[in-house]
């Protein structure tokens, strides 16, 4: 195994307006090392796609930034508003949602007793501030807050494609409902940066196609900045502006889509690692 | 301080009830371990010991005369016996009735505490009602004298019957967990339980077998402790809670932990009873109790659970 | 049913009783098998039950009593019976819940109904209002006394365990600290005059304890919070043994400061309510009705907001928290401070019952307050249905109008065992209540399903 020339993977200059910046993130669970000295930054508005074999530490790079882990060394700065530098370390998850970064979960965590409505009605409300004495009483406020509620979340079902599903139990509706579902109550807590977690696992073709161009309006028509983490390279191809690759929790490459395909150490990590996500011819680049 | 004065007799007096709250603790420790789940009825386990105990005793023993020598000694094995089989009896009913049905329908943990509340609250009031609610005294076993002192202190029979009991229960129990298949098996099951059942054990057979040990020695301590104290039927309360205080003290599903923990607490609530008035001992174990749970959840000896999904 | 289609081929012997039995036998499976050995365990427990007493003196009275006597055998019938039930039940349960379906749907679009839930809350508050005055005074004593303000309880603890899903043991303390708070403030600033104040301690000023009540929701309010800051955090199991060691240090700390709450004597002399403010005059008397009245009034003002509560964000957050906690916490729901939220609630409504109770019965001592009393109200809150506040109220009056109903068959503290076996039984078959709120009933079905955690009580893990 010839070790490819050691260079300083690059992925965060060049970035002017980052979103979010990881700086020599490095995390450790007793004898094993998830992530290792990872630095990376977002773009505001781009969407950045980090892929790598499972077990490569994606998932671990998610929980850090929405602060289920705190990493042993390296920073990270969440800028919400351009210059507005709010770093995430020791942050408690509700707190880094309320700052304006929402995730969806690997293996979708919905409210599942709740309808789709009020799942995503619950992202709305994480954001109004009435009380219980407010909810007690129905004030006028409470009232005014429970009709914007139920407006933000319609439009925000109309947007995800479930406005027939409003009053549908989460638990009743299908996968790809519900991964869309699960975005749209993300969305509901205005983030400025949404991490999707797999979002086309376990989807079918028309499902991905669906979720392709939904990933897209929501850079697109929201404005909002996406961190994906993916397997289906199709998917990784046709959204993300730039794609990081995760290997061992180190950052193996970062640059376009094409770079990333060209690269060998990329090659040498899909090819030389078996690969779970087999039947997917395009899983391993080019 | 309030108890130098008495250090070693407080001590010991100590070490004799941390012997019996490390009994009982072990078996709330042993059905955490197993099921993440606090048996809350398990201070009525220990008290059907006692009640089991004190009917084996009753009838062979002649209240009249106090036996001695080896008499004593087969009086007393008897009494831990039929206790600790009780015990075992009460521990695998109440696996079967409260819990197992719970399981299989996959209930919510809101649902086995509860049940085990109710249990809880069956066993007590059942035993109130068929045997009254009134104290019950055991027919003396041997007579109760200084044996020897230590460093000043008396350590009387009571102590030493109790702490060769239970340290041989304790020795028992870690060769059990130890050296045999069943042992294995709990530790297996506490440790990854899918993975256990995938491996061929028996996942129902473990969770029961663990219940019946725990039963057996919380059954016994009861008898051990109808024998110093009383019977009665609500004799489980406080020795219960301050048992599971011990588990947690120690690190729940740590078998060492709950000896650990139950003799620490038996010591520093006779010391600490010592400096405040007498009335104030339970708040002494609730207060450690807070505490623990507060700052160190973990335990002394840190938590061995299963992970929960 | 393929007996019926295919008989058998041979003669006479195949019909009749003895073949039926033996068909019918061969057909048990398993879990028939260990049903039937359930009921009949059953039937013995239930014998035993409502068997004679034992007593110190003859410990094994009750035991032959109750069981080695012919009284055994129709007990075993009835168990018996009860199998043969639930095993035609778990047969043809399809077949019946298919048959039931549309009844179900029209029934659940009639309860769902605003104007029916509107109508159903008038209707029982007219029935509150006009019957209690036609009944007996055994029974005034019993809804004043114990009905009011168990409810008001009931209601209150639902919304820390049904709403939150925290199971708090120790719930009685802040009824404790209600009642004794309103022992302290109608007490009197001196001696002087000669007032006798309820406590040895004298409160830097004296109200009636009508107006104790905002005095009593604050102290509950600072009590719950601070037993609540350090340990909603914890999983579930050890809050609720948190919650209990909480309850007993209270009561504990009661009856031991004697200087201050005159220990397991208890306070005496707390004066009835009365109100004496601008042209309102009232005075509460040892007349039973009005502090009925009160206790109405109270106990509809409390549903009502409650009801509030529940349709609102928070109640939403409150679900959110109990479904999926880190769920929760990713959609920017702060969990520890609804938690608390639930909590505070839960312990200001437990405090005002304990002014109410302290003012009507006029003295409070340490054993009103006992752990039992926490799990009676968990009790009745099961019963109903965690979750629903008709549950609560129709759980609770019916958990306290029944032994007092049988008060001449079953001794009082005998009720304990009924409802330690109700709670079992009520895990068992009908975990959501006898009322339950349809999204608890969802919640259950569903976590049973393997999808969801229904409560608070799974470990707030990190990691997916």
């Amino acid at each position: 195994m010839t070790a490819p020339p050691v260079e300083e993977i690059d992925a965060v200059s060049g970035v002017d307006d980052p979103v979010v910046q990881v700086s020599h993130l490095t995390l450790r669970f007793g004898g094993v090392t998830s992530l290792s000295d990872v630095s990376l930054a977002v773009a505001r508005g781009e969407i950045l796609a980090v892929i790598g074999p499972n077990g490569a530490g994606k998932t671990s790079l998610f929980n850090c930034l929405t602060g289920v882990y705190v990493g042993e060394k390296g920073t990270i700065s969440f800028l919400p508003r351009p210059g507005e530098q709010v770093p995430l370390a020791g942050r408690k998850p509700h707190r880094i949602t309320q700052l304006g970064l929402a995730r969806t979960f690997q293996n979708i965590r919905l409210f599942n007793a709740l309808t789709a409505i009020e799942n995503v009605k619950i992202g709305v409300e994480s954001r109004q501030r009435t009380g219980p004495i407010g909810a007690m009483l129905r004030l006028p406020r409470t009232r005014r807050e429970d009709r914007a509620s139920d407006a933000r979340a319609s439009e925000l079902l109309e947007f995800v494609g479930l406005r027939a599903q409003a009053n549908r139990l989460a638990a009743a509706l299908s996968y790809g409902e519900q991964r869309r579902l699960e975005i749209a109550r993300a969305l509901a807590t205005q983030p400025a940066l949404l991490l999707l977690d797999e979002p086309a696992a376990g989807t079918n073709p028309a499902e991905k196609a669906d979720l392709e161009r939904l990933i897209r309006r929501i850079n697109t028509e929201m404005g909002l900045s996406v961190l994906l983490i993916e397997h289906d390279m199709r998917l990784v191809m046709s959204v993300a502006a730039r794609v990081a690759v995760l290997n061992f929790g180190k950052l193996i490459a970062a640059g376009t889509p094409a770079e990333v395909q060209r690269n060998p150490a990329v090659i040498e990590a899909y090819l030389g690692a078996a690969d779970p996500e087999e039947g997917e011819s395009d899983a391993a680049p080019g | 301080m309030c108890f130098t004065h008495s250090f070693w007799q407080l001590t010991i007096s100590g070490l004799s009830d941390g012997f019996l709250y490390a009994l009982i603790a072990l078996g709330y420790t042993l059905v955490y371990g197993v099921l993440q789940l606090i048996n809350f009825a398990h201070s009525e386990v220990f008290m059907s010991g006692g009640f089991g105990g004190l009917f084996a005793v009753q009838a062979v023993v002649d209240s009249n005369k106090t036996p001695h020598g080896v008499a004593s000694v087969m009086y007393v094995l008897l009494g831990v016996l039929v206790g600790a089989l009780v015990g075992g009896a009460v521990a695998f009913v109440l696996e079967r009735v409260a819990y197992r049905p719970l399981r299989r329908r996959n209930a919510p943990k809101l649902a086995f505490l509860i049940s085990a509340i109710g249990a809880s609250l069956f066993l007590v009031n059942i035993a109130g009602k068929e045997f009254g609610r009134l104290a019950i005294p055991m027919p003396n076993l041997y007579t109760n004298g200084n044996v020897f002192s230590v460093f000043g202190a008396q350590v009387q029979t009571n102590f030493v019957v109790i702490a060769i009991a239970a340290a041989l229960m304790l020795i028992f129990l870690d060769r059990l967990v130890a050296k045999t298949r069943l042992g294995q098996g709990i530790r297996a099951v506490a440790q990854d339980a899918d993975t256990a059942s995938l491996m061929g054990v028996n996942i129902d057979r473990v969770i029961s077998q663990t219940f019946v040990i725990g039963g057996l020695l919380g059954g016994a301590a009861g008898f051990l402790f109808g024998m110093v104290f009383n019977v009665q039927y609500n004799m489980g309360f406080t020795p219960g809670v301050k048992a599971f205080t011990a588990a947690v003290l120690g690190g729940i599903g740590n078998i060492r932990g709950a000896v650990l923990g139950g003799l620490l607490l038996g010591v520093v609530e006779n010391l600490g009873v010592s400096c405040v008035q007498s009335a104030w001992r339970d708040v002494i174990a609730f207060g450690i109790l807070v505490l623990v749970l507060l700052f160190r959840p973990t335990g002394l000896l840190g938590e061995r659970l299963g992970r929960s999904a | 049913m393929s007996e019926f289609a295919n008989p058998p081929a041979s003669g006479d012997g195949d019909s009749g009783f003895g073949p039926s039995v033996r068909r019918i036998v061969a057909s048990l499976t398993d879990s028939d098998w260990r049903r039937l050995g359930g009921c009949m365990f059953a039937a013995v427990l239930v014998a035993l039950m409502t068997g004679t007493s034992g007593n110190a003196q003859h410990l094994t009275a009750g035991v032959t009593g109750s069981l080695f006597r012919p009284r055994i055998v129709f007990f075993l019938l009835i168990g018996l019976a009860l199998w043969a039930v639930m095993t035609a039940w778990t047969r043809y349960r399809d077949d019946i819940r298919d048959g039931l379906a549309p009844a179900r749907k029209v029934q659940a679009e009639v309860t769902g109904n605003r104007w029916v839930q509107y109508g159903g809350f008038v209707a029982v508050l007219l029935l509150a209002i006009l019957i209690p005055p036609q009944l007996s005074v055994f029974w005034q004593q019993v809804l004043v006394s114990q009905i009011g303000v168990f409810v008001l309880l009931t209601i209150g603890l639902n919304v820390v365990v049904g709403f939150a899903g925290l199971l708090d043991l120790g719930y009685i303390a802040f009824y404790a600290i209600g009642a004794y708070t309103a022992a302290y403030f109608t007490g009197y600033p001196d001696n002087k005059r000669g007032h006798i104040s309820p406590l040895p301690v004298h409160p830097p000023f004296h109200v009636n304890p009508f107006f104790v009540f905002p005095l009593a929701v604050i102290a509950c309010l600072i009590a719950g919070l601070l037993l609540g800051a350090p340990t909603l955090r914890l999983r579930g199991d050890y809050l609720a043994i948190v919650t209990l060691g909480f309850g007993e240090i209270v009561r504990i700390v009661i009856n031991n400061s004697e200087s201050v709450t005159n220990g397991p004597r208890g306070a005496f002399g707390i004066p009835h309510f009365s109100i004496d403010v601008w042209k309102l005059k009232y005075h509460w008397t040892l007349d039973l009705m009005p502090y009925w009245y009160l206790l109405v009034a109270i106990i509809a003002i409390v549903f009502v907001l409650f009801r509030q509560l529940e349709n609102s964000r928070v109640g939403r957050a409150w679900t959110a928290i109990r479904e999926d906690e880190v769920a929760a916490a990713a959609t920017g729901i702060p969990t520890l401070k609804y938690k608390l939220m639930a909590f505070a609630i839960g312990a200001s409504t437990s405090g005002l019952a304990g002014v109410i109770f302290a003012s009507e019965v006029g003295f409070v001592a340490p054993d009103n307050f006992v752990l039992i009393n926490s799990l009676l109200v968990l009790v009745y809150v099961i019963f109903g249905g965690m979750g629903s506040l008709p549950g609560a109220v129709a759980g609770a009056s019916f958990l306290i109008w029944l032994p007092n109903k049988l008060r001449d068959l079953v001794a009082p503290q005998d009720r304990f065992i009924y409802f330690g076996a109700l709670l079992v039984v009520m895990m068992i078959f009908r975990p959501q209540g006898v009322f339950p709120s349809r999204r608890r009933a969802r919640e259950i079905g569903l976590a049973e399903a393997g999808s969801g955690g229904a409560d608070a009580m799974a470990a707030p893990g990190g990691a997916l």
